[in-house]
C-alpha cells in the first residue's frame, strides 16, 4: 500500500486551510508521508504579504460558526500556517504550488511564504501521488 | 509514579488536536532508541490518537492514565 497522501488545497478560506494542516499535521505524526498541492485560493493564501491575513470562512460557518472559530482561536488554537510549519519540522511534508495557478494570479515563487517548497505541474502532481490517495479541498 | 526512567516530559495540555501527538512526534525523536517519554495532555480526543499512533509508529505505550480530566501517557523509542 503506498502510505502517501495527498492533498489539493483549492478553498483559501481559515476554515478549509485549517482542516487541511490537522490533517496534514496527523499524517506527519504517523510517518506518513504528505504532498499538498496549492490551487487558486488556497495558494493566494500562502502569499508572503496574506498568510497572517484573516481569510474569512467558508459561507456554511454563518454568524455562529464564525463564534465558535473565533474563540478557538482566543482559546489558543494554533493558526493554520503554524501548524504546518510544526508538521513539516516532524518531516515528510512537501508543498508545491500549481503552475497554472501561479500563472492566473501572476505570481512568482519569491511572492510565496517559505511553507511553500516549489512550483510544479499537474502531471508532476499525480507522478508523485503514485497510488496513494488523494484529498481535494 | 513507579520508578520509570523517564528522559522527557512533554506538557501538552491545553493544545487541540493535532498538537498533542505533534508534540509527542518531537519529543520522541530527541531521545534514544529503547528511552521514555511522557506526555501530558488536556484533549480527551488524545487517548484514541496516542494509541493509533503508538500502534503506527511502533513507539510502545508503556503506561496510561486518565486523572480529573489530564491524560497521561509514557511511551519507549522504537
Amino acid at each position: 500500500m503506498d502510505e502517501t497522501i495527498s492533498l489539493v488545497l483549492f478553498s483559501g478560506t481559515d476554515d478549509k486551510l485549517q482542516a487541511a494542516a490537522v490533517l496534514t499535521a496527523g499524517a506527519a505524526a504517523l510517518g506518513r508521508p504528505v504532498k499538498i498541492f496549492l490551487q487558486y485560493w488556497a495558494l493566494d493564501a500562502f502569499r508572503t504579504d496574506r498568510i497572517a491575513a484573516d481569510h474569512g470562512l467558508a459561507p456554511e460557518a454563518g454568524e455562529a460558526g464564525k463564534a465558535a472559530i473565533q474563540a478557538a482561536a482566543k482559546a489558543g488554537q494554533a493558526h493554520w500556517a503554524e501548524t504546518l510549519r510544526v508538521a513539516k519540522e516532524i518531516g515528510g511534508v512537501d508543498i508545491q504550488a500549481c503552475s497554472l495557478s501561479m500563472d492566473i494570479l501572476k505570481l512568482e515563487q519569491s511572492d510565496l511564504d517559505p511553507l511553500v517548497d516549489g512550483v510544479e505541474g499537474v502531471a508532476a502532481f499525480y507522478i508523485n501521488a503514485g497510488e496513494g490517495q488523494i484529498v481535494f479541498i | 509514579m513507579g520508578n520509570l526512567d523517564i528522559k522527557l516530559k512533554v506538557d501538552a495540555s491545553g493544545l487541540s488536536c493535532p498538537l498533542p501527538i505533534l508534540r509527542a512526534t518531537q519529543g520522541i525523536k530527541s531521545v534514544a532508541s529503547g528511552e521514555l517519554i511522557e506526555v501530558v495532555a488536556t484533549d480527551p480526543g488524545s487517548v484514541k490518537d496516542f494509541d493509533a499512533w503508538s500502534r503506527s509508529t511502533g513507539n510502545a505505550m508503556v503506561e496510561q492514565e486518565s486523572t480529573g480530566g489530564k491524560f497521561r501517557f509514557v511511551l519507549r523509542r522504537k
